[in-house]
């Protein structure tokens, strides 16, 4: 199969019209229909709505219209991201059927910019889990290996733009989501700052760390997603109104040029310790020293609270979770049991039905954190610890600009190999998580694979507001390297 | 106070909460109206639909720390939002955002008169919290819910225990639900549930040399004077009769929350949850924390208006007003600063207080109005007074110059000619001129020999017989007369036709 094009050279030649936007939205939706099959990275696609806002888009160029930088781009929506088109549930049964009557705005944005939503993918329930092996409807599989997991909770997104079946997909990261499926599936992906993205629409699962990003099959495509969904929204009273950079734009040869003698790479110790996979290891130092040829300055530095990053998110991740999952309560919306003796059975029922069982655990972890008698010992602690961590990377990150490491501390692992240890899973964000808590930007990148043709992903993180940076240092190394241009064999049947 | 033979003091706390006037809710742009079509004022965010974040709208803080300052209280710097939980169907996210540890303002005191005396309530704080929706069960084997009121902004105000009687609480919430009304912060309209009271009562019983403290009772949900009033009365009864029966204490029974049947007129128990509730507040993560401008907090304060009991007690003075007529011309703020304005305006004061509780008040009345409402200009006003004070016209002309004023306006529109030129025109004005008047006095006399020959010769019919003569004399100058001139002139008539004997 030929190259799947960048989104950017099929916006240009859609704007261009050398190619119409309907055939390109039908040519996503074949590769779907063809290869999803196996990928299983899709809930749902939108034919019908995807056709005719394609078919308007052809409309509008015919007429003259000016149109946006993502015209005609098949883009796929993480399903906990509310569309008027088609369902958003989560991939919870408690939504089953839930259909949202408004857009979030992140998909109001793409669709401003000509963007072609072409369905739904698969996540771990609520964004719940790191495989997407919790998702209540389906187990969706690593492109580059049917027996591995994609990653989570964004799994479906990453599959989708691995597999070749779009070139662009929104995820959403609370603790390493974007990161960690895109680490697993070779691709691109990026967790804006907090405060970068809008959140109206997305479904909050852990609201101060939850944000919206892209994943793109390269850097260029993720800066041109961001630029299109980054900014202040008044509908989101944690969106700041910091100005917006044209991320394209950033990424020209010459800005990159500048950037690459003075880039100083922080190296934090902690990244590197007992758990890490040794071929991951050789990876991500094979990128640093690739960073050191082109100039770049690499520095040691220390995290010292990392150890307890993962203690900390699953307090705070949860106590908001356990609030803001409260309102599916089988009253308004969404599954309701079928004959409650009382109220109290109404939601006892409802939820017990409708929720899966992490969803359940991690409630039930965040109500007690809250609980009378408990609250400082755990909650408060919690976010006190969260302050340290974000001290960590206020004082490194004066001594350097961005900071390396692993996204993940393995490839891919297993269906099934860490579904049984909730810990075990955790694990699989140990180097994620830490850029939740502090609020800062990070993306991950293709760095190599493993002997068994597993992707591998190098992380970067960078000061608040720095995506800008976080993108041209991606670029750079991007640049010397062909790790984004190869692609699994699922998906290629088409 | 005296109960059952025994000597008890009530300890009484309210918990009020007040409706704000804003045009919109809490955290979404929706409408704010009452008695619409169920469901029909709600959006995304007031539905708690998934994604949906609440943003906060400013003019409920404004309304909020103008309450504050207008209460003595201080205004938080710093203050944030906090999610209560608890589940329940008129509450679609089934957490409430209010305030837990940082409220928007705190301390404070509120003073009212009762019994001659000032009271003195000291109030703990005052935050803003979302008003939940309403169960409705007007269906067969099932209930609604009806989310319109949902998100609408609610100030609660928490006082300390300082009050002591149901009489006192009564007028603590006549006095505040003026307070906020005035202050234009809220429509408080009892009628449609602006302001509801929950009061936290025991009693303080001495006996045996001790004192007795009998357990605390919280009744929920009152959303009428008479319903408060009604409740604190009876739970101060029913918890001596229960101590005398029972002797239990607040240290050996815990708090519980009663509710009140408006038509038993008794407070009735509600059912205790089986355990203890643990909202499990925290801070709100889709809202960031508030900073309040204390320059901004000043000028607020600045603009506070005069408070109603200022006001009441500056009309009985400076206004001559009796005491249980002050309400009447302070209840509406527009029209006591009108009645302010035109003593401004040189109106004299007494006079104008007079003209606005009698003909001014009647026609206001008659066109379902308030006085201020009846548009009729301050300078006017003063102008008619001071035309009746400096005795150019009477107090029954007054009564007609300003109907005449109100008919032209309605028939010409906004201008008309000042209370002047309308006397005069009406032919109203007084007659000052002594020659006239005793003219008319002898006129009077002459016709009345009668009267004349009473009130000269009976002591006894002296007033009955002057005062007819007075009249007679109004009478026959068509009301033009002035009537002082005219008791002097009839008065040394008199003398002169007994002594001319």
């Amino acid at each position: 199969m030929a190259e799947i094009p960048t989104a950017a050279h099929v916006a240009a030649e859609i704007a261009g019209g050398r190619r119409k936007a309907v055939d390109v939205c039908a040519g996503a939706l074949r590769r779907i229909e063809a290869a999803d099959g196996q990928v299983r990275a899709f809930l749902e696609t939108l034919p019908e709505d995807a056709l005719d806002r394609a078919a308007r888009l052809d409309a509008d160029l015919a007429a003259g219209k000016p149109v946006g930088p993502l015209a005609g781009v098949p883009i796929a929506i993480k399903d906990n991201i509310c569309t008027t088109a088609g369902h958003t549930t989560c991939a919870s049964k408690i939504l089953a059927g839930y259909v949202s009557p408004y857009d979030a705005t992140v998909v109001e944005r793409i669709l401003a910019a000509g963007g072609v939503i072409v369905g739904k993918t698969n996540l771990d329930e609520f964004a719940m889990g790191s495989s997407t092996e919790n998702s209540g409807r389906f187990v969706t599989r690593n492109p580059w290996a049917a027996d591995r997991v994609p990653g989570g909770s964004s799994g479906g997104s990453a599959a989708a733009v691995a597999a070749g079946l779009v070139p662009l997909a929104l995820g959403s990261d609370t603790g390493g989501s974007i990161r960690q499926p895109a680490s697993f599936c070779g691709v691109v992906g990026v967790k804006p700052t907090y405060g970068r993205v809008s959140r109206y629409g997305l479904v909050a699962y852990g609201s101060s760390l939850d944000q919206v990003g892209p994943l793109a099959a390269n850097v260029q495509d993720a800066a041109l997603l961001l630029g299109v969904i980054a900014g202040r929204d008044p509908r989101d009273s944690t969106s700041v109104a910091e100005p917006v950079p044209d991320y394209v734009a950033e990424l020209a040869d010459e800005r990159l040029e500048a950037r690459a003698g003075r880039l100083r790479i922080g190296i934090p110790r902690e990244y590197f310790g007992a758990g890490l996979d040794e071929e991951t290891r050789a990876a991500v130092e094979a990128a640093l020293a690739v960073y050191r040829r082109l100039g770049a300055k690499t520095v040691e530095v220390s995290l010292p609270h990392t150890p307890y990053a993962i203690a900390t998110y699953y307090l705070v991740a949860t106590a908001e979770a356990s609030s803001n999952l409260a309102r599916y309560d089988g009253v308004h919306y969404g599954h309701r049991t079928a004959h409650p003796h009382d109220l109290f059975d109404l939601y006892s029922a409802s939820r017990s039905e409708g929720f899966g069982a992490e969803v359940k655990r991690r409630i039930m972890l965040g109500t007690f954190a809250l609980s009378a008698g408990y609250y400082d010992a755990y909650y408060n602690k919690a976010l006190r610890v969260r302050r340290l961590i974000k001290d960590d990377f206020d004082r490194v990150l004066t001594q350097c600009d961005v900071i390396a490491g692993p996204t993940a501390p393995t490839p891919a692992f297993r269906l099934g190999e860490k579904l049984a240890d909730p810990l075990q899973m955790y694990l699989a964000d140990i180097y994620t998580i830490a850029a939740n808590l502090a609020g800062i930007p990070a993306l991950s990148i293709p760095c190599g694979f493993s002997a068994a043709g597993l992707p591998i992903g190098l992380q970067l993180m960078g000061p608040l507001f720095g995506e800008a940076l976080l993108l041209q240092a991606a670029r750079l190394y991007e640049r010397e390297t062909d790790w984004h241009t190869r692609r699994p064999s699922m998906g290629r049947e088409a | 106070m005296r109960v059952n033979g025994l000597e008890v003091e009530p300890v009484i706390g309210l918990e009020v909460h007040v409706q704000l006037a804003t045009r919109t809710k809490l955290w979404c742009g929706c409408p704010l109206e009452f008695g619409a079509e169920p469901n029909s004022r709600v959006c995304p965010v007031c539905l708690g639909l998934p994604g949906a974040l609440p943003v906060l709208n400013r003019q409920a803080v404004e309304h909020a720390v103008r309450t504050a300052v207008a209460l003595n209280c201080q205004v938080a710097g710093f203050t944030k939002w906090d999610r209560k939980s608890y589940f329940y169907p008129d509450l679609p996210k089934n957490y409430q955002i209010s305030q837990y540890d940082l409220p928007l303002a705190s301390g404070g005191v509120f003073e009212f008169p009762i019994d001659h005396r000032f009271a003195r309530v000291r109030l703990i704080r005052a935050h803003l919290e979302e008003d939940a929706g309403k169960n409705v069960h007007d269906f067969p084997g099932f209930t609604g819910v009806d989310l319109n009121r949902t998100g609408t902004p609610l100030l609660e105000i928490v006082t300390e225990p300082d009050l002591h009687s149901a009489e006192e609480c009564r007028e603590f919430a006549v006095q505040l639900q003026r307070l906020v009304h005035y202050l234009g912060v809220s429509q408080a309209n009892m009628q449609m549930g602006h302001i509801r009271f929950e009061p936290n009562i025991n009693v303080i019983i001495h006996a045996d040399g001790r004192e007795h403290r009998t357990p605390i009772v919280e009744v929920k949900n009152l959303n009428s004077f008479r319903s408060l009033h009604g409740a604190v009365a009876y739970e101060i009864n029913r918890q001596v009769e229960a101590w005398q029966a029972d002797g239990v204490t607040a240290a050996s029974g815990n708090k519980s929350n009663r509710g009140w049947d408006d038509e038993r007129e008794v407070t009735v128990p509600q059912r205790e949850k089986e355990e203890a509730h643990d909202y499990r507040y925290f801070p709100d993560p889709d809202l960031v924390p508030l900073t309040i401008d204390a320059a901004w907090v000043a000028e607020l304060k600045e603009h506070t208006p005069e408070l109603p009991i200022c006001r009441t007690e500056r009309f009985i003075s400076e206004y001559k007003v009796p005491a249980k007529d002050a309400p009447a011309l302070v209840d509406d703020r527009a029209t006591a600063d009108l009645l302010d304005h035109a003593a401004e305006a040189g109106g004299d004061k007494a006079t104008l207080a007079k003209h606005f509780l009698s003909f001014w008040a009647r026609r206001a009345n008659e066109r379902g109005q308030t006085v201020a409402g009846l548009g009729v200009p301050a300078g006017h006003l003063a102008e008619l007074a001071t035309l009746q004070a400096s005795r150019k016209i009477n107090a029954t002309a007054a009564a007609q110059v300003a109907d005449a004023l109100l008919g032209r306006r309605d028939a010409a529109g906004a201008t008309t000619p000042s209370p002047a030129k309308l006397a005069k025109e009406l032919g109203l004005l007084q007659s000052r001129d002594e020659d006239q008047i005793a003219g008319w006095v002898n006129e009077v006399l002459t016709k009345n020999e009668k009267a004349v020959q009473d009130a000269i010769s009976n002591p006894k019919k002296l007033q009955a017989s002057r005062g007819f003569l007075v009249g007679q004399v109004m009478k026959l100058s068509g009301g033009q007369a002035d009537p002082k001139i005219v008791g002097e002139l009839i008065g040394k008539r008199l003398g002169e036709i007994a002594g001319g004997r």
